[in-house]
């Protein structure tokens, strides 16, 4: 297990020198540094005095790869490349055009991220294999037709319109809760409820469909004829059986998200106002401020990379078949 | 001549997946066992329904894709001088809605704007009321005639609609009774709709059906022209996907050893960097170099318009490897097949044996990966446009709809009409392509049991 694990994590890490080096070539060899100062900077007026101490703020006064003019280790290290992407491995992430650590902004702006994130990973994972094994029990009938025809009706509106309504409904004209806002503790629950409630509703369409189809899949299979046909009663069928046996499908999919969720989500933080992840992403991405984006890529393969090992791991326990070898 | 035709950038792309399906179609037409799943598909009513509202909305992108520069007025006897404004066909066709801009907003049907303004009247003396609009129910000498006025043009129009609808029904009944199509689902739809449109196109002759936005623009026209963008969105892209998942899948299911392992690594890098942020990231590089590179664009829809086929582009880059993954693994299964080794043992060349047997019998994963994408990618748009990394702002979309009335959702009373109209029409397409999405997997999926003897 746990040389399989160190084989895992090393298998890792050329993934994660392409995903730095895709991100090095998109933000400084397709656009050189000059481009992007020019742009920032406004593209008519701009000197080239402008231009160079735009460069030097941001330490890319340097050559991209090689820097012929240092000496010794310096012909690497005093480079774009070295300090500027390879330092993301050690999470040097450096600063953001405003000044402040990207590092420290990413840990303080974490724990909003996850108050959102956390909740309505839970819940909604809760309410689409409930509402799909509702489904799955009423199977055929007009009930689960009426269900699915819901669920493609749900799926086929803009998540957009799910934030905007709910704001409008919930905020505006019930002044049930804030429109906006953040605070930590207890007192922040009014702020979190919404957008958690609105998390969940706007994807309890294309999940709970595609929980069903794994679960009606189970449920076609022989032990279930067999479990029935011992005189099992249909829900114990389907609690014992169809899920337990459906959980290696929901794995693959449900573990793997699980570290992103740090990351939060870009709507919904923006538009309540959320200091976290997402809407630091988002500013940054308005901004134009390449490195708080670059930092993100990063962190955000990163974690799905994690995700990918867990997913490995969570087979070991739910499914005994399996031996990490 | 007193236009210049334009072909934009995406107006190419369009035409050429235009003549990749028509050229398909053909192909399909005279091959009986590729017909058969499409007999499947025809036979579905949902699906057939889906497909005439797919078409009605494809027909306005069409139209709305013939661009063309108008001639300006001869000036000093030079030579022929074009508006550097580029329109389309469809512009021309519902040239009304879109001159006839009001001062800002105004409710649908409204007669007056939506704010009160100061006006003075006759004697000089000022007043603050709603002002008339300039052309919505300007016919109209007493604002209260309204009302009745709405419900006789409406009546009239769905009439006049409902009458050519049937004079389409009965010239294609017999043709669909010939086909064995589901008659009845499809005649009713085609009657619904044609009274629909007739309702709308008189109602649209007198008032602004789904109001006006802040600058006074008709919103069923934005709306309208919003399909465009919408439709190159979810197909230009897939002129991305479809080769470099393809070409890569099968190389990689079928060659193995070391092909295997790098492709395999191209795609685990950029499935494993999160899509929002991978497309960001390339769209704010795009950016950068749209912005230093003014003088590629001799107008400013060129402009949108390569931002918006670098964003299929983008789009095209970063959601290639699901498929391609699924691919690969059918290929893989496919390879140990008795044929293929049948074929290779008789010293069949590899490039023979995936075009002839490999690529065939992974048709029908692309066919249904790519019908599934469509709607996403149409809602992903919006999304994308709101984020600040979509299309252009200066291009009309559902995104850009969207995140301009979004902004007016505090005023009070509520400007709704924007934002409702751009969602009910994204819902419209998005659920149409959803449910024959659906018909063409489920017609196409070897793996679901059929009742009918046909598979």
């Amino acid at each position: 297990m746990l040389a399989y694990l160190l084989r895992r994590i090393l298998y890792a890490v050329p993934i994660l020198i392409g995903v730095n080096l895709l991100t090095f070539a998109l933000f400084f060899v397709v656009n050189t540094p000059d481009d992007m100062a020019r742009m920032q900077l406004g593209i008519k007026r701009v000197t080239p005095e402008a231009i160079e101490k735009w460069k030097q703020q941001r330490g890319y006064d340097k050559p991209l790869l090689v820097n012929s003019s240092a000496g010794g280790a310096g012909k690497i290290t005093d480079t774009i490349f070295w300090q500027k992407s390879a330092s993301m491995f050690v999470f040097d992430f450096g600063y953001s055009d405003d000044g402040r650590s990207i590092a420290r902004e990413i840990a303080t702006r974490m724990g909003p991220s996850l108050a959102i994130a956390l909740p309505t990973f839970l819940i909604g994972l809760i309410a689409y294999v409930g509402f799909a094994l509702l489904m799955t029990l009423f199977r055929a009938t007009a009930l689960d037709i009426a269900g699915v025809a819901l669920c493609v009706l749900l799926m086929s509106i803009s998540g957009l319109f799910y934030i905007i309504g709910g704001q409008f409904l919930v905020s505006k004209l019930w002044h049930l809760v804030p429109i906006s806002g953040y605070d930590g503790g207890m007192g922040g629950f009014k702020f979190v409820a919404l957008p958690i409630a609105i998390g969940v509703a706007g994807s309890i369409g294309s999940s709970s469909r595609w929980y069903r189809t794994i679960f009606l899949e189970e449920a076609g299979k022989d032990y279930v004829r067999t479990a029935r046909a011992k005189g099992l009663s249909e829900l114990r069928v389907l609690f014992r059986h169809v899920l337990k046996n459906a959980m290696i499908p929901i794995l693959t999919g449900v573990v793997v998200v699980i570290p992103l969720l740090f990351m939060g989500s870009l709507l919904t933080e923006s538009f309540f106002g959320i200091p976290g992840l997402g809407s630091y992403t988002i500013d940054a991405i308005n901004a134009q401020d390449f490195s708080v984006v670059r930092a993100m890529v990063f962190l955000g393969s990163l974690l799905y990379i994690v995700g990918l090992i867990l997913t490995d791991i969570s087979y070991t326990m739910v499914d005994p078949r399996v031996r990490l070898s | 001549m007193s236009f210049m035709p334009v072909v934009l950038w995406s107006d190419a792309l369009m035409f050429l997946l235009i003549a990749t399906g028509s050229a398909t179609a053909w192909y399909i037409r005279r091959r009986e066992h590729l017909l058969l799943p499409w007999r499947r598909v025809a036979q579905n009513a949902t699906a057939m329904v889906s497909l005439l509202v797919l078409a009605l909305f494809l027909l306005a992108g069409l139209l709305d894709t013939l661009h063309y520069r108008a001639a300006l007025p001869q000036s000093n006897g030079g030579g022929k001088v074009y508006s550097p404004e580029v329109l389309s066909v469809f512009d021309k066709l519902v040239e009304p809605l879109r001159l006839q801009t009001e001062k800002t907003y105004s409710a649908p049907f409204a007669v007056t704007l939506y704010a009160k303004e100061s006006i003075s009247d006759a004697q000089g003396n000022v007043l603050r009321d709603y002002p008339r609009l300039r052309y919505g129910g300007a016919h109209l000498a007493d604002a209260a005639q309204r009302d009745g006025d709405v419900l006789k043009r409406a009546l009239l129009g769905a009439l006049g609609g409902l009458l050519a609808g049937l004079l389409v029904a009965l010239a294609g009944r017999r043709w669909l009774a010939r086909r064995s199509l589901p008659l009845r689902p499809l005649l009713s739809a085609t009657l619904i709709s044609a009274a629909l449109l007739g309702a709308t196109a008189s109602l649209a002759a007198a008032y602004h059906v789904l109001g006006t936005d802040k600058v006074g623009q008709d919103v069923l026209y934005l709306s309208l022209k919003s399909i465009r963008t919408g439709l190159i969105i979810g197909t230009v892209t897939t002129l991305v996907t479809l080769p470099l998942a393809l070409l890569l899948g099968i190389a990689a299911g079928y060659f193995r050893g070391w092909v295997d392992d790098a492709i395999q690594y191209v795609y685990t890098v950029l499935s494993s960097i999160p899509s929002v942020l991978l497309i960001a990231a390339a769209v704010l590089m795009m950016q950068v170099t749209i912005e230093t590179h003014p003088e590629w664009f001799d107008t400013a829809a060129s402009r949108a318009d390569l931002r918006l086929v670098f964003l299929c582009l983008i789009l095209g880059v970063t959601s290639w490897t699901g498929l391609c993954r699924l691919l690969r693994g059918e290929t893989l299964k496919l390879r140990e097949m008795e044929y293929i080794q049948a074929a290779q043992s008789f010293g069949v060349s590899s490039l023979r044996i995936l075009t002839r047997h490999i690529v065939p019998n992974v048709m029908h994963i692309i066919l249904i990966a790519l019908v599934m994408d469509f709607s996403a990618l149409v809602l992903a748009e919006a999304v994308l446009s709101y984020v600040g990394v979509g299309v252009d702002p200066s291009m009309i979309s559902f995104g850009t709809m969207i995140n301009a009335a979004r902004l007016e959702m505090g005023r009070e009373p509520m400007v709704w009409w924007a934002l409702a109209a751009a969602f009910g029409f994204m819902l419209v397409l998005v659920l149409a392509a959803n449910l024959f999405a659906d018909a063409v997997r489920d017609a196409f999926d070897p793996r679901l049991n059929r009742t009918e003897g046909a598979a």
